[in-house]
């Protein structure tokens, strides 16, 4: 009922602020959708798992001191012919546990996925704002270079930076300076996203009576933009950054395999898919499997998180 | 209520309970509601928001949207049982049997079919005819709903249609059929006050031609005293009151009923407050006292206007184009001028589309000024470049704007929100902007405890006092008021308004008050503009206006307002 006195708040114990989240609407809808729990779930794990490479794993495969040539072509779980070790997922033509090489891999592509899907987002969330708020010329601008952008496949796009700074960085930092070209590249082909989305959210608020009441206080347009509509245009953009997420990891697997993306020193999903498609048909089959299997279980899990936060932050499906 | 002399009944609910369990609990929507409504009846029920006045329609319908249902009670149709039939049956009765009418006619015609075919098409679902002759009796509908030239609106589209017209065709698509009873749900409260009348009137009409029961529901006294014979007036889900209209408009015995009735506005009276009879614990306190004691004293210089608005002009671009010529402007605001008056209420009326909003944006500054001058307090401020000078000018005008659901940036807490004006414009640091915060909330009436909260744990009177509160925090000295109450209750708008007469009363406020409610403004302003496409038909003050309009367009518009003579006057003090 409208206007109806409720008892003053200092009568009523406060729940805690965490008891509040797990009464809230949101988690309610979570706990009851067990696709979500466990696509969760599996994030959880991998994330984990990637962020303590180095402790989890059995071996360093980035260490060639501890690496032994006759370990090479180990199936997964069977001891070697020659040395008795036994591989839980077997070992590359190197004699590298590919177990640890999954585990150093994933830490690339996750960095190089969640720092790509940051910076696209602040370039396309600012841009978006800067092109609903201010419109005129210069939201035609804004929105023909993102039009133009979107006409390019996004991997032609990301293959085309990486050209570019191929080209212009000198020869000794290439490896270094790859892994950070890729994450460019990769946000650049995904910016636009961003920018269509929080235009269309922000034209719609920037006619609410509380942009208005703001300009009436005399705020200036950074502070409305920034602070007053900014926050109400994020609930969409946190569902787009997690299924752009999943497309960034996807993308900078294809960079890698297309030789492109991470070099063989730093081997990400992508470069251990593309060594392990050349044994695919000489019977060392878990070379490529196992990469492969976990950037799907990676990309779908993060995949179906996004379906899910789309549904639950959408008050129409409700 | 003693039954009426009961010939046969066409609809009867009896104890209706409708329930929509929830989460968290279970939600009673209609706590035991019974109605009848007799052949050629007007059945009115009123109530404010969520009284549950539409479930009772949707429920009679068989339309309670998932998870609610009926839980008791019986509603009965000729005295056939027609709660708990299953949808197919259902489907027989509705748009056959019973019909209804919705609020808004954009939403309720298909935008792609002529007229004319979704007349045709609902006659003949009903109807075992020819086309010719479906064809034929559409025509008659639209000519006896009242559309001038019935030929050739026929195969018109809606959107060739005025929202009045629009309606009237609505009304015809629910006569399709030959109902026994229309549900009308709210049907004029997205039309002006000019079509609502005549809407009201053409139920009327049919209703008693047709000998069609109807029941209206209305949020709107005015409404029910105009066009209804019984009434069942609803709060929290349960009548609380019913009978014959005249004899609850004219000795309410209800407590909630009464104060209903007394917070409407009266075209003919002018009061000094609204009586705040208190029903149901809501909150009625706003403490201009403590409010007029900090306020500084501004000396009102009488000699000379505040504002004086010489000849202004706002044009919209309607067609864009490369080339100055190839552009098209609609013109919102047609050269206006008029001058308010230090410490005086100054209102501007219309209908929709009249540029009243435009004009109080063009002064608040949110819009540039095309053509002409706007002054304040001697400096021409229409136009300002002068950092300073603007921002001195912003802290002297604030405003109350009109959907307190959009007003408050949800996602700021109450005291964020407060304080911005405070903080933008430097008036104070540190804790004693936070301290300024809780006083104006707790001098607004929602105490200082919601100074944590966020703007959707309030309900739409509430936001409406935390709107104040921001618009008083720079202690300004002229405040416009953009439809104020238009989105809230009556009750909630009667203390809305006392707390604006206080503000002007105690603190000295200029204030321009844009309306399209007679009644509304006959309580609050000194002096009118009455506003007509973009152009003042006439300025008068508020008394000379409502004895002795001299203009056409004010007269009409005067003539259309509910009288409102049957409302009983108990409570109410006429201002000395």
């Amino acid at each position: 009922m409208s206007d109806v006195t409720e008892k003053p708040a200092s009568d009523v114990a406060q729940p805690s602020r965490l008891a509040q989240m797990w009464d809230s609407d949101f988690a309610y809808a979570f706990r009851h959708s067990p696709v979500a729990i466990v696509a969760l779930l599996v994030v959880l794990v991998l994330f984990l798992a990637a962020l303590f490479a180095p402790w989890i794993a059995p071996h360093n495969p980035f260490d060639p001191a501890t690496l032994n040539l006759m370990n090479g072509f180990t199936p997964p779980g069977q001891p070697n012919a020659f040395t008795q070790d036994t591989f839980l997922l077997g070992t590359d033509d190197q004699g590298r546990d590919v177990f640890s090489t999954i585990l150093y891999g994933m830490r690339i592509s996750l960095f190089v996925g969640i720092s790509a899907v940051l910076l696209a987002m602040v370039i396309g969330v600012v841009l978006g704002l800067v092109a609903a708020y201010v419109g005129g010329w210069v939201e035609t601008l804004i929105m023909r270079v993102a039009d133009v952008q979107l006409t390019f496949p996004a991997i032609l796009v990301a293959m085309l930076i990486f050209g570019i700074a191929k080209g212009i960085t000198p020869p000794e930092y290439r490896n270094q300076m790859a892994i950070w070209v890729l994450i460019v590249a990769i946000a650049l082909s995904d910016w636009v996203q961003f920018a269509r989305v929080v235009r269309g959210a922000a034209l719609v608020e920037k006619n609410k009576e509380y942009v208005q009441a703001a300009r009436l206080i005399g705020r200036g347009p950074l502070p409305i933009m920034f602070r007053h509509i900014l926050p109400n245009v994020l609930s969409p953009v946190l569902v787009i950054s997690t299924i752009s997420l999943a497309l960034a990891i996807i993308a900078e697997a294809t960079l890698s395999f297309l030789g492109v993306g991470a070099p063989p020193t730093q081997p990400s999903l992508g470069t251990l898919i593309r060594i392990g498609q050349g044994f695919l048909f000489s019977g060392e089959w878990w070379i490529l499997f196992f990469p492969a299997i976990t950037l799907l279980a990676l990309a779908l899990s993060v995949n179906l998180l996004g379906d899910w936060l789309r549904d639950a932050l959408n008050p129409k499906l409700r | 209520m003693e039954p009426l002399l009961v010939t046969d009944t066409l609809l009867d609910i009896k104890d209706l309970t409708v329930e929509f369990p929830t989460r968290r609990k279970v939600f009673r929507a209609v706590n035991h509601a019974s109605l009848t409504v007799q052949p050629g009846q007007i059945h009115g029920l009123v109530g404010e928001s969520g009284a549950g006045k539409s479930t009772i329609g949707a429920a009679v319908l068989g339309l309670l949207e998932r998870p609610g249902h009926i839980t008791a009670g019986v509603i009965s149709f000729k005295g056939d049982q027609i709660s708990g039939l299953d949808d197919e049956a259902m489907r027989k009765l509705r748009g056959r049997r019973i019909s209804m009418i919705f609020q808004d006619p954009l939403t309720s015609l298909n935008p792609l079919f002529t007229v004319k075919e979704q007349l045709v098409e609902t006659i003949l679902a009903h109807h075992d005819i020819s086309d010719g002759e479906a064809t034929k009796r559409a025509r008659d509908l639209i000519d006896r709903v009242g559309i001038p030239d019935p030929d050739t609106r026929l195969n018109q589209y809606p959107h060739q249609f005025s929202g009045g017209m629009r309606q009237r065709v609505v009304i015809a698509l629910a006569l399709c059929s030959d109902p026994d009873v229309i549900i009308a749900d709210e049907p004029t409260t997205a039309l002006d006050v000019a079509v609502q009348a005549q809407i009201l009137d053409l139920i009327k009409e049919l209703a008693r031609e047709r000998q069609v029961g109807v029941i209206l529901v209305t949020h709107d006294m005015g409404v029910i005293a105009e066009t209804t014979d019984l009434v069942t007036v609803m709060y929290d889900g349960e009548p609380v009151e019913s009978g014959p209209t005249h004899e609850i408009m004219g000795n309410p015995q209800h407590p909630y009923t009464k104060s209903l009735i007394a917070a409407v506005p009266r075209p003919t009276l002018k009061l000094h407050r609204f009586p705040q009879i208190s029903y149901g614990g809501r909150e009625t306190r706003f403490a201009i006292e403590d409010l007029a004691r900090n306020w500084p004293k501004t000396d009102n210089d009488m000699s000379k206007p505040l504002f004086q608005i010489e000849g202004i002009t706002k044009r919209f671009l309607l067609r864009k184009g490369l080339l100055p010529w190839d552009r098209e402007y609609f013109t919102a605001v047609d050269s206006v001028s008029f001058d308010i008056k230090p410490g005086e209420v100054f209102g501007v009326v219309g209908e929709s589309g009249s540029g009243k909003s435009t004009v109080a944006r063009m002064i608040a500054g949110l819009y540039n000024v095309d053509e002409g001058r706007i002054t304040f307090d001697g400096q021409v401020v229409s136009d300002l470049s002068d950092k300073a000078a603007l921002n001195a000018y912003r802290q002297d005008i604030q405003m109350i704007f009109q959907d307190p659901f959009s007003s408050l940036n949800p996602r700021m807490r109450v005291d964020d929100i407060v304080a911005e004006p405070i903080r933008h414009h430097r008036l104070l640091a540190g804790d004693a902007i936070d301290q300024r915060v809780r006083e104006l909330l707790d001098q607004v009436g929602l105490g200082a405890e919601a100074a944590l909260k966020f703007p959707h744990e309030f309900s739409g009177g509430q936001r409406q006092r935390i709107s104040i509160a921001r618009a008083l925090a720079t202690q300004p000295r002229f405040l416009i008021c953009d439809e104020p109450t238009s989105a809230l209750d009556v009750s909630i708008q009667a203390q809305i308004l006392n707390i604006l007469k206080d503000l002007q009363e105690h603190l000295g406020l200029t204030m321009l008050f844009i309306s399209h409610d007679l009644p509304v403004v006959r309580q609050m302003c000194d002096r009118v503009a009455v506003m007509k496409r973009g152009k003042i038909a006439e300025i008068q003050t508020t008394d000379d206006l409502f004895a002795n309009p001299q203009t056409d367009y004010a007269r009409e518009l005067l003539e259309l307002m509910p009288r409102l003579d049957d409302l009983s006057t108990e409570n109410l003090e006429a201002e000395s």
